[in-house]
């Protein structure tokens, strides 16, 4: 693990009874650095944020964070970690019951004893980031998907964060909220200094955003690199994910008797 | 179903009920642990007692005054029936402060409330807010469940005494205004006869436990419902199955503790 490492996983592998999501993978995250891990959907993108997260405890590996190690079963430590990470959910996970500016505060209110001045400024402060200062006192059900997205991360960087985690940041949003969404998830990491993971399935945007690509397929580590050396690989199942080919190492049909079998007809 | 198949069967489902208990036990001493936390910040209590509580106040008022209305036909019938009718206060009061107004008043939470509880957690838990929070370092059973669980156990008892003073108002109306009872000996015999620590305290003491049980069953449920529209449903349908034979289980085995020896 180089020193300038944030997070490091390390041999890791983990699954559901006998099903196998990660295999033996290793990765590392360098701080201030955006880094994309793509693959297609159900390949074990979004176990890796719960690893890191200590939602899960993997089979075999270590993952640390900050150099030690992230144990789901001291809670202790566990606190701690969760507090120097920002996670952006796949559709928001916005408090529906509390206002924007509410679900904003969230995180300021919980964990520390700022007045409510302070607070105030603050929230405004992080609306006006990602643009969305006018809505603070809009409710979630208010909010375009992509809108909602926004405030999730305005929520997510509240309390500065080491580390933001984005589950598939892009997904259903419309091209202008697409180009809005990876633009802030750049700017934010170069004006916070944080490290970011983001993990998709958007080649274009990622391409874009990144300083490194990890691509993963059957629970392995298929590809990674700068975008350029991940675009330039000639790795079938790299090739087949960023051309979005739909048949090749990742197989088109699901597995299955032959079709001459299922429809009873024999040669 | 051969002896050989149905025994390992009956073990595998024995076992399953026994961790699904084991699990709820533990669910449970989770909430209480987090009761003082909830204790702390009042005010999320506070906002919980007016949603569980207020937005209750009228089917409960509503109930208590109908079930008052037809206690006090009832009762006029068969009282006058021996002379008694004067009794009628007493009957009605009796009637609603030790069993209908706790009961009726738990069954009734469980469909109001009770359901309101399972359906919002476990869409939080769907829209992985729950999940969110723990991201957040904020711990949702001390955030969100506990407050919700001391707010149902104030809630219930102040219900109950809602529905049976709102009962007796009712009998009142009936016996007094339309029959026409002294109105006089409707009072006295009720303030002579009703006791209240032996026919007050329990029905409070009943209403606390009915509070406790139905609130932690909405909670569980759908702390544990299946994150998809399905799950909610179904969660929410259990609430209110496992909550109102609770009420009825539980009304038997403290109605048998506390007034099986009449003074």
């Amino acid at each position: 693990m180089t020193n300038d490492a944030l997070v490091a996983i390390d041999h890791v592998t983990f699954g559901y009874d006998q099903r196998v999501i990660l295999s033996d993978v290793s990765m590392v995250f360098p701080r201030g650095r955006v880094i994309a891990i793509m693959g297609g959907s159900g390949c074990g993108k979004t176990t890796l944020l719960r690893l890191i997260g200590g939602v899960l405890t993997p089979q075999r590996g270590t993952v640390t964070f900050d150099g030690a190690p992230v144990d789901p079963r001291n809670g202790e430590s566990l606190f701690a970690l969760r507090r120097r990470l920002g996670m952006l959910f796949q559709f928001g996970a916005l408090f529906t019951d509390l206002t924007v500016f509410d679900n904003v505060a969230f995180p300021l209110r919980e964990h520390t004893r700022l007045p409510e001045e302070m607070i105030r400024d603050l929230v405004l402060m992080k609306l006006n980031a990602v643009g969305l200062r006018g809505a603070a006192q809009l409710k979630p059900a208010d909010l375009s998907g992509g809108m909602a997205r926004r405030v999730a991360l305005a929520r997510a960087i509240a309390l500065d964060p080491d580390l933001i985690m984005y589950d598939e940041p892009f997904a259903g949003l419309d091209p202008i909220s697409l180009g809005v969404a990876a633009n802030l998830i750049r700017r934010l990491n170069d004006a916070t200094g944080a490290t970011s993971l983001v993990v998709s399935h958007d080649v274009h945007e990622c391409f874009l955003i990144s300083d490194y690509v990890y691509v993963i397929s059957g629970g392995r580590i298929v590809g990674h690199g700068t975008p350029a050396e991940v675009q330039a690989s000639d790795d079938p199942e790299v090739r087949q994910f960023i051309l979005g080919e739909p048949d090749g190492p990742v197989k088109f049909h699901y597995p299955a008797r032959t079709y001459a079998e299922d429809l009873g007809l024999r040669a | 179903m051969t002896a050989t198949e149905f025994l390992p069967t009956l073990g595998r489902r024995a076992l399953e009920v026994l961790r699904g208990l084991g699990h709820s036990a533990f669910f449970f001493v989770e909430l209480v642990k987090n009761v003082p936390a909830a204790l702390g910040r009042p005010h999320l209590t506070a906002a919980q007692v007016h949603a569980i509580g207020n937005y209750s106040l009228v089917i409960i008022a509503a109930s208590g005054l109908a079930v008052g209305f037809v206690l006090a036909l009832q009762g006029y019938y068969t009282l006058s029936r021996y002379g008694a009718a004067e009794s009628l206060g007493l009957l009605v009061a009796l009637s609603l402060v030790r069993e209908l107004g706790p009961v009726v008043t738990g069954l009734l939470y469980a469909g109001r409330a009770g359901t309101s509880l399972t359906a919002e957690i476990g869409l939080m838990k769907a829209g992985e807010q729950l999940a969110a929070m723990e991201m957040m370092a904020v711990d949702p059973k001390s955030r969100v469940l506990a407050p919700r669980f001391v707010a149902g156990v104030i809630a219930m008892p102040l219900l109950a005494a809602i529905f049976s003073a709102v009962g007796i108002l009712g009998g009142y109306v009936v016996g007094v205004q339309m029959i026409g009872i002294d109105p006089g000996a409707f009072w006295s015999q009720m303030q002579s006869g009703v006791d209240v620590w032996d026919d007050v305290g329990n029905g409070i003491i009943k209403s606390v436990v009915f509070g406790i049980a139905c609130t932690f069953v909405a909670l569980y449920q759908g702390y544990e419902a299946q994150a998809t529209p399905e799950g909610v449903a179904q969660a929410t349908t259990r609430t209110v199955v496992i909550s109102s034979l609770a009420v009825l289980g539980l009304d038997f085995v403290l109605t048998a503790l506390m007034f099986s020896t009449p003074g």
